[in-house]
């Protein structure tokens, strides 16, 4: 696509209440880049939570209340690849008979995650002026097999000179959150979550980077329960602090 | 006891076993590193894929008529056909054609459809000697216990373990660890089986149509004698696993020993089109095929489900699965473990027996990437779970819809409706939420029995952007 002079930037529910650090280096990262971003005041949540639980109805509820939020033609960049995802790709199913179908599949279909639409659509330069580091790369199950964009966040990641990306066993593997599995199936997402923190662990790297926060929120939770220091950090605020000189 | 808690006690169960789950990871290592190695270009992976999914879909649309044709070139071939709606009229059937022909001894290849019957223990109780001949079937024949994996059913025990069996059920041979020396002891026993069994049983993997043939992959040669040194052979399969054309065998094949074990091809191929003919040596003088329903024409009747059909029983979906690497297979409770059984079993047995299966699933979509013909089995899991939680349950597709709907789930989902489909109670709530923060507790269980519990942000995201001036709406 052209390079667009303008986008809606949707947040995420995770991000505006537990990681908006997060959310604002999304933001300032495009905003540097020359496009202008707008924060729709109304959004809210994609609606995702309830859909993956099976509560249809109220994820409809949520959905439709998001639709209003992006009246013009401008892409939506979704700094998460879960919930960038859920528009993409299951609003259409979750509207589909419904009134405002048209309006959910043209949202849907100019969509984009955040790193996906740095590299793809903006192929956004990057220069390190950071110290020398390592990082291990969590990318999220969205962001790998539902959007199909876990290249991008490594590409991002290759610009920076003094970065060093480390592997994790079983790298595409999922952490356990799962939304509500999480909660649902605690004994099971917490096994799955000490094994990816020991996995990342064991990498020796300085920090755990991230395209989806909900992955984020699971695997820093699990870290400091298990007595283990590792920082982790969104994409975008690495990327912000590796480039613009500012420190957290 | 209810499903639920009888499921998170089985899970509690393996996940606290370390040798279990040390077997599982292990052995889910190399197998998907072995799938791997088979499709180095994943362009061609995608294409077989595609012509797979295209067979298995038009062999279920046409599923009716190809059924028809089956029965009638099976039985020119000299096969003989039977139908069972249910898991017992397969299993009269069966032990019907034995007590008709007074056998009285059966040895079985791999069959996971008489897992769903329980065949072993109905001919059991009626007197009649069965013999697993697969080695895992074998080994888990000794432990009395169920399949743990569709494929590799005693993948959950490691070689020690498998030696103490050997030692406890054949005190006679030396104790030995060595794996060639265990299998060189099964093959002792089981060749005099084989010898003396009056029939044979086996499973189906592919049923063609246009030739009445019966296709059987298999490693260890005892398909093969199976279904051909005993004077009967009993077939059991699913309806579902009829395809039309010769043709359509090559792609199927190939998919699935790459898919299910990392072969480029099985040790064995078995293409079974009758029983033996005048002036032949060898064969069985009977070959019987019974079809079993159990479920799957309900499960046609919806155009979505009907997808779970399209299964070829090769396990990549277990394989991969993050759940299932860390609890195995017999935590799922069910014949079918893994994300097929998360989808199959709830619709086999009804929601309001098996249903909270579904929560075993981050939905990381691991199972739908390999699924060789492409069934979509998250969203299916994520069908399936509104399908259980369902206001308006009509008894009909599926059985037991609502039945895992609660009251307190119910209102918790409402709430955040509440809050999250109107900007102006969401925009109150998240400023009450972040201003009151040092009121959120420490401990919210059961997410912080793993981890600590998230800390609220002093502002929210849409406070902190229009503080940094960015344009609202």
């Amino acid at each position: 696509m052209p390079r667009p002079d303008t986008i809606y930037f949707f947040g995420t529910c995770v991000i505006d209440l537990v990681y908006p650090d997060a959310g604002i280096a999304g933001m300032q990262l495009l905003r540097r880049a020359g496009v202008r971003v707008i924060y729709p005041d109304a959004q809210t949540c994609c609606g995702q939570p309830a859909f993956n639980s099976g509560y249809r109805e109220e994820a409809l509820a949520v959905a439709r209340a998001q639709l209003a939020c992006f009246p013009q033609d401008y892409p939506v960049v979704v700094p998460s690849g879960s919930c960038a995802g859920m528009i993409k790709h299951h609003w259409p199913e979750l509207f589909a008979g419904q009134p405002d179908e048209a309006l959910a599949r043209d949202i849907a279909q100019r969509t984009y995650e955040l790193t996906e639409f740095l590299v793809d659509v903006l192929d956004l330069q990057l220069h390190d002026s950071g110290a020398p580091t390592t990082v291990a790369i969590h990318t999220s199950c969205s962001a790998r097999r539902e959007m199909g964009v876990a290249d991008r966040i490594e590409a991002l990641l290759a610009q920076l000179a003094n970065v060093e990306v480390l592997e994790p066993a079983h790298a595409t593997e999922c952490c356990g959150f799962g939304g509500t599995f999480s909660l649902k199936q605690p004994e099971i997402s917490g096994a799955m979550a000490i094994a990816k923190s020991k996995a990342l662990q064991a990498t020796g790297a300085c920090r755990v980077i991230s395209q989806d926060c909900g992955c984020l929120m699971n695997l820093s939770g699990t870290m400091e329960k298990q007595g283990q220091d590792l920082p982790t950090q969104h994409i975008a605020e690495f990327l912000m602090e590796r480039t613009d000189g500012v420190s957290k | 006891m209810n499903q639920s808690k009888a499921l998170h006690q089985r899970i509690e169960k393996a996940l606290n076993d370390d040798q279990l789950r040390r077997n599982f990871r292990s052995a889910m290592d190399g197998i998907r590193a072995r799938r791997a190695e088979q499709f180095p270009d994943d362009a061609q992976l995608q294409a077989l894929r595609d012509q797979t999914r295209s067979i298995r879909a038009d062999s279920l649309a046409r599923q009716a008529e190809l059924l028809e044709k089956l029965e009638a070139r099976l039985t020119e071939n000299g096969i003989q056909v039977h139908w069972a709606e249910t898991p017992e009229q397969a299993n009269a059937l069966v032990f019907g054609i034995l007590e008709a022909e007074g056998a009285d001894s059966v040895v079985k290849g791999k069959s996971m459809v008489s897992e769903e019957t329980e065949l072993n223990h109905y001919l059991e109780t009626r007197g009649i000697e069965v013999i697993e001949s697969d080695l895992g079937e074998y080994i888990i024949q000794m432990a009395h216990e169920p399949p743990s994996h569709i494929v590799a059913p005693a993948i959950h025990k490691n070689r020690v373990e498998v030696a103490e069996l050997f030692r406890d059920h054949h005190p006679e041979q030396p104790y030995t660890e060595d794996i060639d020396e265990l299998t060189g002891t099964a093959r002792t026993v089981l060749r005099e089986k084989f010898a003396n069994a009056d029939a044979g049983i086996s499973g189906v993997n592919f049923a063609v149509a246009e030739t009445g043939t019966l296709c059987l992959v298999e490693n260890e040669g005892n398909g093969r004698l199976s279904t051909t040194a005993p004077r009967i052979h009993i077939a059991i399969t699913g309806i579902e696993k009829v395809v039309d054309r010769l043709a359509d065998i090559p792609p199927l094949l190939d998919i699935l020993t790459k898919s299910a074990t990392g072969q480029p091809i099985t040790t064995y191929f078995n293409m079974i089109s009758g029983p033996r003919q005048p002036g032949e040596k060898d064969g069985p003088q009977q070959v019987h095929l019974v079809l079993l329903d159990n479920g799957r024409s309900r499960i046609a009747l919806d155009d979505e489900l009907l997808d779970t059909l399209r299964c070829i029983r090769c396990g990549a979906c277990m394989n991969h699965c993050p759940v299932y690497v860390h609890v195995g297979g017999h935590a799922y409770g069910t014949v079918y473990p893994g994300p097929i059984g998360i989808v199959l079993e709830p619709q086999r047995l009804g929601l309001d027996q098996v249903g909270s299966l579904t929560s075993a699933c981050s939905l990381c979509g691991a199972c739908g990437e390999v699924c060789p013909v492409k069934i979509p089995l998250p969203k299916l899991i994520n069908r399936l779970r509104a399908e259980a939680v369902t206001a308006r349950g009509e008894e009909g597709k599926m059985r037991g819809p609502g039945s895992l709907r609660k009251p307190r789930e119910v209102m918790a989902w409402k709430l955040w409706k509440i809050f999250y489909a109107s900007p102006l109670l969401h925009r109150l709530f998240t400023r009450t939420a972040t201003r009151l923060r040092w009121l959120m507790p420490g401990r919210i269980a059961p997410w912080t029995d793993y981890r600590t519990a998230p800390r609220l942000a002093r502002r929210s995201l849409a406070e902190r952007a229009r503080q940094e001036g960015f344009e609202r709406e």
